[in-house]
C-alpha cells in the first residue's frame, strides 16, 4: 500500500486559487459603473452573438469574464432562479442580493469542494433602485466572495489597471455618455499604453431607471455607441486625451506593477509614452479562451 | 432564492422554454390541477368577450371587464387582455384564475427564452408555445375549466399585425381581418362583419372594437358594457411596430362615451351599407 501525499490545506486552496485567478487573466477586463440613471457595464468583445453581459430580471443585470461555459451556466441558472421565483412569488420578490448570495454559495462550495475544479470566472449582479442611492453593484470572485462595490469596479484579466484609471477618474452622477466614454477608456488602458478600442469590438449595455418598461435592461447599439465615443474625439478629448497622456504619470510615481492592491493609484510605468504604438491584439476569442 | 448551492438542473444547459423548465422542477406551480374529479365549472368566475383585428400597420385588441359565476357578476373590473410582451399580447376566455395563471406563464415563458437566447421568438413561435400552453389544461378543460386565448402580436418580417385563435386542444388558427372569443363574441363578430373594413386607421378600428364590444354586452348577459358610473371601460391595446401599448382609460373613455351617445339615438347601432360601394 502507498503512502498518500500528504497536502496541506493552505496549499491546496493557494494551488485552486492561482489556477482560478490565471484563467480569468487570460480574458479582457469589464468595467461596471454607476452613472446618474443606472448602472452601465462595459467589455471588450468583438462577438455580437456571445454576451459577456446580461438581463436577469426587470432591475437585475449579470456581466462576467472567465470561462465561457462556465459563466454561461451561472447566466441561465440566474435567470431560472429568477423567473422562477417571480413567478411562484411576485416579480418585486427578486432580488439581486438574493441571486448574489445564490452565486456565492455555488461559487464558494465548487471551490472548496475537493471534488470539482474552480471555475475560473468572476463576476458583477448589478439592481439599480428608485435613485441612485438604492442602487447595488456586486463583485463575485471565483472562491464565493461577494463585494459590495460602490460607483465602480473592473474585473478580468486587467482589473488592476483598468480600476486605477477609474478610481483616479469616476465622478459621480455623471451623465450615460460620460459614463461610457470612461469605461471604454479604461477598458483599453494598460499599465504599458493606452489604446482606442474600436465600437464593434465593444460590448455595452445598461440597467437605465429611466426605462418606461419594467425590463430596464438594454444594449446600447452599436451605432449609438460610434455616436457617444466620436464625441469624445471631437470636443471633450482635448480635457480628455491630454491628462491621461500627460497628467498621470508626472504625478504619479513609478510604482512596481502588480504590487499595489489595484486601486490603490493608477500605475504608469516610466516606460509608458504617448508615442507608443497601441500593443498588438494578442487574438483572444470573443469570450475567454479554452485552457491550454 | 436558496440559501445554499443552486441545484445542478439550474445550470444545466438544455431547455429554453420556462414551462419545459417548470415541468421538470416544480409541476406543482403549474397553472394544472389534474385529478380533481367532477365537473368544475361552476365552481370559478368565467371571462367573457375578447376582440380583436389588424389594421395596415398594426393589430389591437380589446376586451370587457366582466367576470360572471354561474348567474351572478363576479367582478366589474376584471383584466382580460395582457401585453404578453412588447410585441404581442394576450385576451383570455374561459375559467377566469386558470387563464390568467396561463398568461403569466406565458409571458415568463416568451420572457425566459428571451433571456435565455439572446433574442425573441417569431410571432409563429410565440403562437405556437401558446398552443403548448393550452393544451396543457386540456385535462382541466374536460372537468369544466376552459381556458380559451385570443393571441395576437406584430409580425416584424412580414410588416402587419396578425391574430390567432385556438381551441381548447391547442389548435390555433391564424385569423384574417378580425375576430373574438368568448361567450359574446358571438355578437362582436356579427357586429364586426358589419363594420370592419380593412384600412381603417388606428382611431377608427378601435372605435369598431367598442362597437362591437357593446353588442357583445348587449345581446349576452356575461359581457361587461362600458360601465359609467363606475367608470370601468374596456381595455384596449394597440400593437405596432413601435411595440405595444394599453389605451388609457381617458381615451378609451371617450370613445365609449360616443358610442353611447349613438345609442341612444340608435339602440342598434350604427348601419351598414345594402349595396356593396
Amino acid at each position: 500500500m502507498s503512502t498518500p501525499f500528504y497536502v496541506s490545506p493552505e496549499q491546496l486552496m493557494r494551488d485552486r486559487a492561482d489556477f482560478a485567478r490565471k484563467g480569468i487573466a487570460r480574458g479582457r477586463a469589464l468595467v461596471s459603473l454607476q452613472y446618474a440613471d443606472g448602472i452601465v457595464f462595459a467589455s471588450e468583445n468583438p462577438s455580437a452573438a456571445l454576451h459577456k453581459v446580461s438581463e436577469i430580471y426587470d432591475r437585475i443585470a449579470f456581466a462576467a469574464v472567465g470561462r465561457y461555459n462556465e459563466f454561461e451556466n451561472l447566466r441561465i441558472a440566474g435567470v431560472r432562479l429568477a423567473d422562477m421565483r417571480g413567478y411562484a412569488y411576485d416579480r418585486r420578490d427578486v432580488t439581486g442580493r438574493g441571486l448574489a448570495n445564490a452565486y456565492a454559495q455555488t461559487l464558494g462550495t465548487i471551490f472548496s469542494s475537493g471534488g470539482e475544479k474552480p471555475y475560473e470566472v468572476e463576476l458583477f449582479v448589478g439592481e439599480i433602485g428608485d435613485s441612485a442611492e438604492d442602487d447595488q453593484l456586486y463583485r463575485l470572485t471565483y472562491d464565493g466572495q461577494v463585494v459590495d462595490e460602490h460607483g465602480f469596479a473592473a474585473i478580468g484579466g486587467a482589473a488592476e489597471s483598468v480600476g486605477g484609471y477609474l478610481k483616479e477618474r469616476y465622478t459621480q452622477g455623471a451623465t450615460l455618455e460620460d459614463a461610457i466614454r470612461l469605461a471604454v477608456a479604461a477598458l483599453g488602458h494598460t499599465d504599458t499604453d493606452d489604446r482606442e478600442i474600436a465600437a464593434k469590438d465593444l460590448e455595452v449595455a445598461v440597467l437605465d431607471r429611466n426605462r418606461t418598461q419594467p425590463r430596464k435592461f438594454r444594449r446600447i447599439r452599436p451605432a449609438t455607441l460610434v455616436e457617444i465615443l466620436s464625441s469624445v474625439t471631437t470636443k471633450p478629448q482635448v480635457e480628455e486625451a491630454k491628462p491621461a497622456a500627460v497628467e498621470a504619470p508626472a504625478e504619479k510615481t513609478v510604482e512596481k506593477a502588480g504590487e499595489n492592491a489595484g486601486d490603490k493609484s493608477a500605475e504608469k510605468p516610466v516606460a509608458d509614452s504617448p508615442l507608443a504604438p497601441p500593443a498588438e491584439d494578442d487574438g483572444e476569442p470573443p469570450i475567454a479562451p479554452p485552457l491550454d | 432564492m436558496s440559501e445554499s448551492r443552486i441545484p445542478a438542473a439550474f445550470m444545466t444547459p438544455g431547455t429554453s422554454s420556462f414551462a419545459d423548465f417548470l415541468t421538470a422542477q416544480s409541476p406543482e406551480l403549474l397553472p394544472r390541477h389534474d385529478g380533481v374529479p367532477g365537473n368544475l365549472s361552476d365552481i370559478a368566475p368565467h371571462g367573457t368577450t375578447i376582440v380583436a383585428a389588424t389594421f395596415p400597420g398594426g393589430v389591437i385588441i380589446a376586451g370587457d371587464r366582466r367576470a360572471t359565476q354561474g348567474n351572478l357578476i363576479a367582478e366589474r373590473d376584471m383584466r382580460k387582455v395582457f401585453p404578453s410582451d412588447e410585441y404581442s399580447a394576450v385576451g383570455i376566455a374561459g375559467s377566469a384564475g386558470i387563464a390568467v395563471e396561463l398568461v403569466k406563464l406565458f409571458q415568463t415563458e416568451l420572457e425566459h427564452y428571451e433571456k435565455i437566447e439572446g433574442t425573441t421568438l417569431s410571432i409563429e413561435g410565440k403562437a405556437s408555445r401558446l398552443s403548448a400552453l393550452v393544451r396543457g389544461n386540456l385535462a382541466m378543460a374536460m372537468q369544466g375549466l376552459v381556458v380559451v386565448p385570443l393571441f395576437v402580436g406584430f409580425d416584424p418580417d412580414a410588416e402587419k399585425g396578425r391574430i390567432y385563435g385556438y381551441d381548447p386542444t391547442g389548435g390555433r388558427f391564424e385569423q384574417t381581418g378580425y375576430t373574438g372569443v368568448g361567450s359574446g363574441s358571438l355578437f362582436a363578430k356579427g357586429s364586426l362583419k358589419k363594420l370592419y373594413r380593412p384600412d381603417l386607421d388606428e382611431a377608427g378600428l378601435v372605435a369598431v372594437l367598442i362597437q362591437a364590444l357593446y353588442d357583445a354586452a348587449d345581446d349576452d348577459s356575461a359581457t361587461g358594457g362600458p360601465d359609467l358610473s363606475r367608470r370601468l371601460f374596456p381595455l384596449v391595446h394597440v400593437i405596432t411596430a413601435d411595440g405595444g401599448r394599453t389605451l388609457p382609460d381617458a381615451e378609451v373613455a371617450a370613445v365609449a362615451e360616443n358610442v353611447i351617445a349613438g345609442r341612444l339615438q340608435r339602440p342598434d347601432g350604427p348601419i351598414a351599407e345594402l349595396e356593396a360601394k
